[in-house]
């Protein structure tokens, strides 16, 4: 643990990726494989499970503490982490007094994940629960502390990405990044056996719902596309629905999410199509609701995520249908390294022999020229896309983000002006900030809030837009502040629809802010009338719930 | 009657006729310390210690009127005894006390408990009333000792000599101290951008040691301050200034830097935990060792500490809204 600990702490106390990967590096070259197959399990994120609440801590806290609840409040409003709130709090309150001896604590990591940790699921009264987490917390330092809340609270996240984490195992084990990065794919157990088989210099046996990384799309650079020669690339649209790996082994099926997540169960329509697939087969695709030949409003598809029972009625009116992009596997075959025109023959004959309603070959699009794709990125929100993915047709399928294989070139987003109302604090690093807004349009002499926006700004704007809120604050809700209806903030967002759960009407799909207009004072602000103007717009492309 | 209220120019004894830290232009001032915050231009006559003279004078212009005093020494103002008390916060912060027939008030102005090697200790006094800041008023902050830090500090230049490394503080008061702490653990030369520079001049005046110092700009344009510590000012960080020094690491020394959020969100690499403010242990003591009754809050956390010194102590605690900023959370 204190080993792990102090790993977090480098970690966290640089912003210098290169000495992220070297602390990392030192530590996989260093520790014990037991440790070290948790300590991937956990920075990467694949805890799921959340022993104790951030409440039941809290909880805990001020049993021990003996601290006014109110001010607790008022620590976590400043710091906006329950786990670092109670870490830094208990460096000032002595609770090693009268606690048992408790060397013995001083354990590996796999010792606290699979012995220690997990005794408070036995645990049957508040007071053992208390008398437990406090004793742990007497035997750690401050950091350990943190380190030991984030575990419980199942909300470990620390400033290192998979992409760091692997490069760190990388250069510690001198085995590829894009190897590791396939093999630490999906679910695994931390044990030793899986240890020998992420460091095995061969290639190893997969368990069949193993997912490859999913290679992702670039924002386009115009500057450096412009000097490619345009007949060894294709176009497709970019779809707004949500990216998938399906996978058929050994008779088994597995849906993927780009988040990792297995979402084979809420798409039961899927899985005649993927069973009828010979074995060894995975593709890559955008699963959509979709309707006639068209997509339906992501609206629709949000009601089938995150669902653990779809019903019947769910599937009716909700119909996804896959559009595969690409075939990365045939014939237990791993195809990443062709390129990507082999690929999509294969995967096009693949789906002539095996039609079905619910799978469809992503379009390759007509052009010759930039003008040409010009012309198709302006078609995009009719077609219900977002905009053009552009791939070169001889690239392999790579590892996450690499530029120069695959742009993305999406559509300018429908943009506002509107007033903002009301600001709220942040939380994690942005406590203590006012950062969550909320912008309103005018509806004849009243202001109506019509989204929420958290991102757009800024560093300094954020400090220059944090001071006007606390100066100009008229009223206080709580933790939300109502401002002086002055400033002028340009709203983008992707979509726009009717909603009978906003009081506006509308709602808006990713917005974000694009500029502080401090040229415009709030009556210059766009209108709610506006906004219908969009809609109707947006209408006559996508057909939206009612 | 109360001896000290609140004026829309600042801190006023009516029966002395003058302003404590005023953030207007007035007749008589009487300055606890040189911070921006709490000295402000324009006022008639400035009375602050003797010892603050220099940095006054560089911070407001060589011409105001200013009137010196030692710490200790009693002054009068029509029927009220005043005098000035260390407070531990830079070089010639002081308490301001003001006594009136068998009462006594103190204004703390900013303060901490630490130990400073760059000024004097703050001093006790005994009060019925006292006015307290409240800049680090949670319990998320409590203090290591100043040396524990800069020993870190220390640690963190010595970690990565092939290249510069780059400290961002305050140019008045944190710099100094760091330079006077450091004088434990080596004695090679620290670089200072020019803010920096001038204000440790006024330091080195007052007799406070510190390990060597040159300024940047008197470096020849090929030098390279290759494994050199270097303190600028946050105002310098991400400025044109910086693009002379090649690959620096970077890091603030700040009390908000206790609080990973905070750290995070300024884009420094490192973090060091150092304030010249007192920490919450160091407020609720102090407020208590003053023995006062009343204790007024300015600026900070002023609500919570005023609230949590009522509940638990029973002291009559209410906070006061001014226009001081302590430890500018953006700089």
């Amino acid at each position: 643990m204190k080993r792990f600990a102090q790993l977090f702490q480098q970690v966290d106390a640089t912003t210098s990726t290169n000495a992220k990967v070297q602390a990392l590096a030192h530590y996989f070259q260093t520790e014990q494989p037991r440790n070290l197959v948790w300590a991937l399990y956990l920075l990467l994120g694949k805890t799921r499970r959340r022993l104790v609440t951030a409440h039941t801590l809290r909880k805990v806290f001020l049993q021990v503490s003996a601290m006014p609840e109110w001010l607790f409040s008022d620590c976590y409003a400043q710091v906006g982490d329950s786990a670092e709130t109670i870490a830094l709090l208990l460096q000032d309150i002595p609770l090693r007094q009268g606690q048992p001896a408790v060397d013995d604590l001083n354990l590996p990591l796999h010792e606290w994940m699979e012995r220690v940790i997990p005794q408070v699921k036995d645990l049957e009264t508040e007071t053992e629960l208390v008398a437990c987490i406090t004793s742990w917390w007497a035997a750690l330092d401050n950091f350990e502390v943190f380190v030991l809340n984030k575990l419980l609270t199942g909300a470990f996240r620390i400033g290192v990405s998979e992409k760091l984490v692997i490069k760190g195992l990388a250069v510690a084990t001198g085995i590829p990044e894009a190897v590791l990065a396939h093999r630490l794919m999906g679910d695994f157990a931390p044990t030793l056996g899986f240890y020998q088989q992420l460091l095995s210099p061969e290639a190893t046996e997969r368990s069949p719902s193993q997912p490859y990384p999913f290679f992702l799309a670039s924002p386009l650079e115009v500057d450096r596309f412009q000097t490619e020669d345009l007949s060894q690339w294709q176009a497709e649209w970019k779809w707004d629905g949500i990216r998938a790996q399906l996978i058929h082994r050994s008779g088994e099926c597995f849906i993927w999410s780009r988040g990792e997540d297995l979402i084979t169960h809420q798409f039961p329509e899927l899985q005649p199509f993927l069973q009828s697939l010979p074995s060894g087969v995975v593709l890559d695709g955008e699963i959509l609701c979709w309707q006639g030949d068209r997509p339906m409003h992501f609206n629709h598809l949000q009601k089938r995520l995150g669902r653990k029972r779809v019903s019947q009625k769910m599937i009716t009116e909700n119909p996804v249908c896959l559009i595969a992009y690409d075939l990365l596997e045939w014939q237990g075959k791993d195809w990443r390294n062709y390129p990507l025109c082999d690929r999509r023959q294969q995967l096009l004959e693949l789906l002539e022999s095996f039609p079905s309603p619910v799978a469809r070959l992503s379009q390759a699009l007509e052009f010759s020229s930039l003008a040409d794709l010009e012309q198709l990125r302006a078609e995009a929100r009719q077609q219900g896309a977002e905009g053009l993915v552009l791939k070169a047709r001889n690239s392999p399928y790579l590892v996450g983000r690499k530029r120069g294989y695959w742009w993305k070139y999406k559509l300018e987003p429908m943009s506002l002006d509107a007033v903002l109302l009301y600001a709220q604090a942040g939380s994690g690093k942005r406590a203590n900030l006012f950062t969550d807004y909320t912008f309103a349009l005018w509806q004849g002499q009243d202001l109506v809030p019509f989204a929420k926006a958290y991102s757009g700004l800024d560093n300094q704007e954020i400090n220059e837009l944090d001071k006007w809120i606390r100066k100009h604050t008229l009223e206080k809700f709580g933790p939300v502040r109502s401002v002086e209806p002055s400033q002028v903030f340009e709203i983008g967002f992707e979509g726009i629809t009717e909603s009978n759960r906003h009081k506006s009407g509308i709602s808006v799909r990713f917005p974000r802010i694009l500029r502080w207009r401090k040229d415009k004072s709030a009556t210059e602000a766009d209108t709610l009338v506006a906004a219908i103007a969009l809609l109707k717009l947006m209408d006559r492309s996508t057909s939206a719930p009612g | 009657m109360p001896l000290i209220t609140v004026r829309p120019e600042g801190l006023y004894c009516e029966i002395g006729d003058f302003f404590i830290d005023p953030w207007r232009a007035v007749d008589t001032a009487l300055i606890t310390h040189a911070h921006a915050d709490h000295a402000r231009a324009g006022s008639h006559l400035y009375v602050a210690t003797q010892i603050s003279e220099g940095i006054l004078k560089k911070r407001l212009g060589s011409q105001i009127q200013f009137q010196g005093v030692e710490y200790g020494e009693p002054l009068k103002f029509g029927n009220i005894w005043v005098s000035f008390h260390p407070a531990g916060h830079v070089l010639g912060s002081a308490q301001i006390r003001v006594e009136y027939k068998d009462e006594v008030w103190v204004v703390s102005g900013d303060y901490k408990r630490c130990v400073d090697p760059s000024c004097a200790p703050f001093e006790v006094i005994p009060c019925h009333t006292f006015i307290t800041e409240a800049t680090f008023g949670l319990p998320i902050y409590t203090w290591q000792p100043g040396a524990t830090t800069v020993k870190q500090i220390y640690d963190w230049w010595q970690s990565d000599r092939d290249r510069p490394s780059l400290l961002f503080c305050y140019a008045f008061g944190k710099a100094q101290r760091i330079l006077a702490e450091l004088t434990q653990f080596t004695d090679q030369t620290v670089y200072l951008h020019g803010a920096i520079h001038s204000l440790t001049e006024s330091y080195r005046t007052a007799g406070v040691s510190m390990i060597p110092t040159l300024s940047t700009s008197d470096q020849p344009r090929s030098y390279k301050f290759k494994g050199d510590l270097i303190l600028a000012p946050p105002s310098a960080h991400r400025s044109s200034w910086m693009k002379r020094f090649s690959q620096p690491q970077t890091a603030f020394a700040s009390g908000w830097m206790a609080v990973r959020g905070a750290r995070r969100r300024r884009g420094y690499e490192r973090g060091f935990v150092l304030s010249d403010h007192a920490d919450w242990p160091g407020l609720v003591q102090t407020v208590r060792q003053t023995k006062a009754q009343q204790v007024y809050v300015t600026h900070g956390q002023s609500e919570a500490l005023a609230r949590y010194l009522t509940e638990q102590y029973g002291l009559e605690a209410m906070p006061l809204k001014t226009l001081f900023e302590g430890e500018g959370d953006i700089e």
